[in-house]
């Protein structure tokens, strides 16, 4: 893209606050969202300092920035997570990943975040300190800058340590038409890799729940990816990330929108064997796990095989399959051939997925 | 994932598919109850169905716990949680169960009750040690699977000197279940369910062995089969079945031997003794009031015993007219025969509690079998 103007460096002098940050032993108070001093320490010391990017770093109430030739693609996510830190992630690179995948799956390259904090009274600052540090990675992994946002504080007890929001602008460039709703009857559905690692990664660090697992979450950004699947298949139909739901909630919003009906086949479905051992012992169903690093790809059947090519030979797409199709079908049903040879659906979440009885 | 996947083998699915298909008399039909849900849910979700010839019918039992919890028993639980000030702790898709008027524990807890999910006695417990000021009771539910479970707990409650700990008990039994479905009749005499047998509970046996099943071969000459909950045990034991019919036999045999022994697990059979005693009746949505068919606290342990330690006031319990659960539960109708069934009762939004247990027979139809309604009313138009 054409980088912005350089826009004129400020002056550093006349910090806010008189003692650094405690970002060892520190927590969050009111003072923090309070619009004072502290508000502006907090903000100059962590965000600004972690996220350093020349338009933030201006520390306008807004970014002002040009955008290459394309559509914009925007989007906003609001991360609510227990627990916060997880095997292979935490709250705030989850945060990142979320909101660049889903300007990603519209087959566009996202350039900019906005990030929003509401952080309950208490928080250990050292915790903050460590969300903040793994967006800022996390957004440099991906290819973007947080250029502007906000921070509230809620009162103890008002909120559940910290909730963040983020949202994102990217372009399309021209000719690429990838939505949830162009789905034909007669293409292939494919994914980048095992289902239900991010699912299972939270869930074993629950507080009621904690069990032992190698599994860490498959948090990841996935510009890159697209990027390299676009360039081998400009025709690709619709990219959607399975997230919360899992495979089976976003396959049936896609049959929804579309007006079809899809086929999985159970075999071809990549999923690791500690995450069926886990949702085995849970009564889940890793369908309906979420992920956080995976994304669906739909594409016209003769050009599958050029997809899966191009998806395997990335290293976030090395596990993809291509594991079902589109059927014409005006219920919208999604139906799956099992493992053992028979047939079923594959329905929509209904509530949340819980544990049986026995 | 060994030892499971062993028996979810599509070559072998075949085999069994093959010989179910080469042993079912093509003139006659075959009418197999399988009495858990747990069954129930792996006929569905691996579409078994498919794999069985038209004649072999499966039949929903009423195995599933929380599809036979009364109206009044979920209306008790309510007003627990909301007249007392309890942590009322219970397992999760009990939650969702509606009682009268649709009130659940759920809604109760949007409107501040204090309800936690917990995923063991044990968490339930721990919740009553950190919280000694108030009153954690523990809705416990299930056949005799869970009962070991809560078993422990009172005991354990005990051992810690517990005050704050109580039980509200609700485990029934599978035998007492069994012997209503077979001896319900119509007015005439005629047996309410035409059985060729059973397909019997695999965690329940693990407990009580394969013994409490003879009476049923004996004095009502249905075999039994016990199987496991992969869809293997379950087309293996429809096989067994079938060849009992064929020979006229009636025995109680072990499909799921590498779990269940003749005698049970005796010790979690002791504990569950010491600790419960056979109700004289008890009242099963679907089956109505059972002689000898549920355990409550014995009175060594009523210190423990959440229906002693609180009142509660509730109005008749009312089930909703048009709600078939009763019918289905007694293996009379189908989930399809109800009229409230993918139109006012679905999963989102349950009516009857075999909507609500993932393992109940309308829940596992809707959310893995409905499409099959639908290419049959197809092909019949």
């Amino acid at each position: 893209m054409n980088a912005p103007q350089n826009p004129p460096q400020k002056p550093r002098g006349n910090k806010p606050g008189g003692r650094p940050l405690d970002l060892k032993n520190g927590r969050v108070d009111m003072s923090h969202g309070a619009g004072g001093r502290a508000m502006a320490q907090l903000i100059e010391d962590l965000f600004v300092g972690e996220f350093n990017n020349e338009l933030l770093n201006r520390e306008h109430d807004a970014a002002m920035f040009r955008l290459p030739p394309g559509r914009v693609v925007m989007s906003t996510d609001s991360f609510v997570i227990s627990p916060l830190f997880f095997p292979g992630g935490n709250i705030g690179s989850l945060a990142v990943h979320g909101t660049v995948n889903d300007i990603s799956m519209a087959g566009a390259k996202p350039y900019y975040l906005t990030a929003g904090f509401i952080i309950e009274e208490g928080f250990p600052l050292s915790d903050l300190a460590e969300i903040v540090k793994s967006m800022a990675e996390a957004a440099k992994e991906a290819g973007v800058s947080i250029v502007t946002g906000d921070t509230k504080v809620v009162e103890r007890g008002h909120g559940d340590g910290i909730f963040i929001n983020t949202a994102g602008v990217g372009v399309a460039r021209d000719g690429i038409e990838i939505c949830g709703d162009l789905a034909q009857p007669g293409d292939k559905i494919l994914v980048n890799g095992t289902l239900g690692d991010h699912g299972v990664a939270v869930m074993s660090k629950r507080e009621n729940l904690s069990f032992t697992t190698a599994i860490e979450s498959d948090s990841q950004s996935l510009g890159d990816l697209v990027g390299a699947m676009i360039d081998a298949v400009p025709d690709i139909h619709v990219l959607r990330d399975p997230t919360r739901g899992g495979l089976a909630a976003t396959l049936n919003e896609i049959a929804h929108q579309s007006g079809v009906g899809i086929e999985l086949h159970e075999s071809a479905i990549p999923v690791r064997p500690e995450v069926k051992s886990a949702c085995e012992l849970l009564g889940l169903d890793p369908l309906y796990v979420a992920n956080e690093g995976k994304l669906i790809a739909i594409c016209p059947a003769e050009k599958a095989d050029a997809l899966l090519a191009a998806m395997q030979a990335h290293p976030k797409g090395k596990d993809a399959a291509i594991v079902g199709e589109v059927l014409q079908d005006a219920r919208c049903f999604v139906r799956m051939k099992t493992g053992l040879g028979g047939t079923r659906m594959v329905d929509w979440l209904a509530g949340e997925q819980l544990p049986r009885i026995c | 994932m060994k030892y499971v996947e062993e028996f979810r083998d599509a070559e072998l699915a075949k085999g069994l598919s093959a010989a179910i298909k080469a042993e079912a008399e093509p003139e006659r039909i075959y009418k197999f109850m399988e009495f858990c849900g747990g069954h129930t849910h792996a006929l569905a979700r691996y579409g078994v169905e498919d794999l069985l010839p038209n004649n072999v019918k499966m039949i929903h039992g009423p195995g599933c716990p929380v599809c036979v919890l009364p109206v009044g028993r979920v209306d008790e639980a309510v007003a627990l949680a909301t007249q007392h000030d309890v942590i009322l702790c219970t397992y999760a898709d009990l939650m969702r169960v509606p009682g009268t008027k649709y009130e659940s524990l759920i809604k109760a807890r949007s409107k501040g009750a204090d309800v936690r999910m917990v995923y063991s006695t044990m968490d339930a417990l721990k919740i009553a040690q950190d919280n000694p000021e108030r009153e954690v009771v523990f809705f416990a539910i299930g056949f005799e699977t869970t009962t070991p479970p809560t078993a422990v707990a009172i005991k354990q409650a005990q051992k810690l000197g517990l005050k704050n700990f109580s039980v509200y008990c609700n485990h029934v039994l599978t035998p007492a279940a069994m012997r209503a479905i077979l001896g319900a009749h119509t007015p005439e005499g005629a047996p309410n369910v035409v059985l060729d047998g059973f397909v019997g509970p695999a965690h329940v046996s693990a407990v009580i062995g394969t013994q409490p099943y003879e009476e049923f071969t004996t004095d009502y000459k249905k075999p039994v089969v016990i199987a496991g909950f992969e869809p293997l045990d379950v087309m293996q034991s429809i096989l067994q079945l079938i060849r009992q019919a064929n020979d006229g036999r009636a025995d109680v045999e072990n499909e799921y031997a590498r779990a269940v022994t003749p005698e049970g697990n005796v010790k979690a059979q002791a504990l569950v003794d010491e600790v419960f005693e056979v109700r004289d009746e008890f009242s099963w949505r679907g089956l109505g009031s059972v002689p000898l068919s549920a355990l409550k606290i014995r009175s060594e342990f009523s210190e423990f015993n959440a229906e002693l330690r609180f009142r509660v006031e509730v109005p008749s319990p009312k089930e909703n007219k048009l709600c078939e659960c009763g019918p289905i539960l007694r293996g009379e109708k189908n989930p399809v025969d109800c009229a409230l069934f993918g139109t006012s009762c679905t999963p989102d939004n349950p009516m009857g509690a075999c909507m609500v247990s993932s393992e109940g027979a309308c829940a596992a139809h809707w959310t893995y079998g409905r499409f099959r309604t639908e290419l049959e009313l197809e092909e019949s138009a």
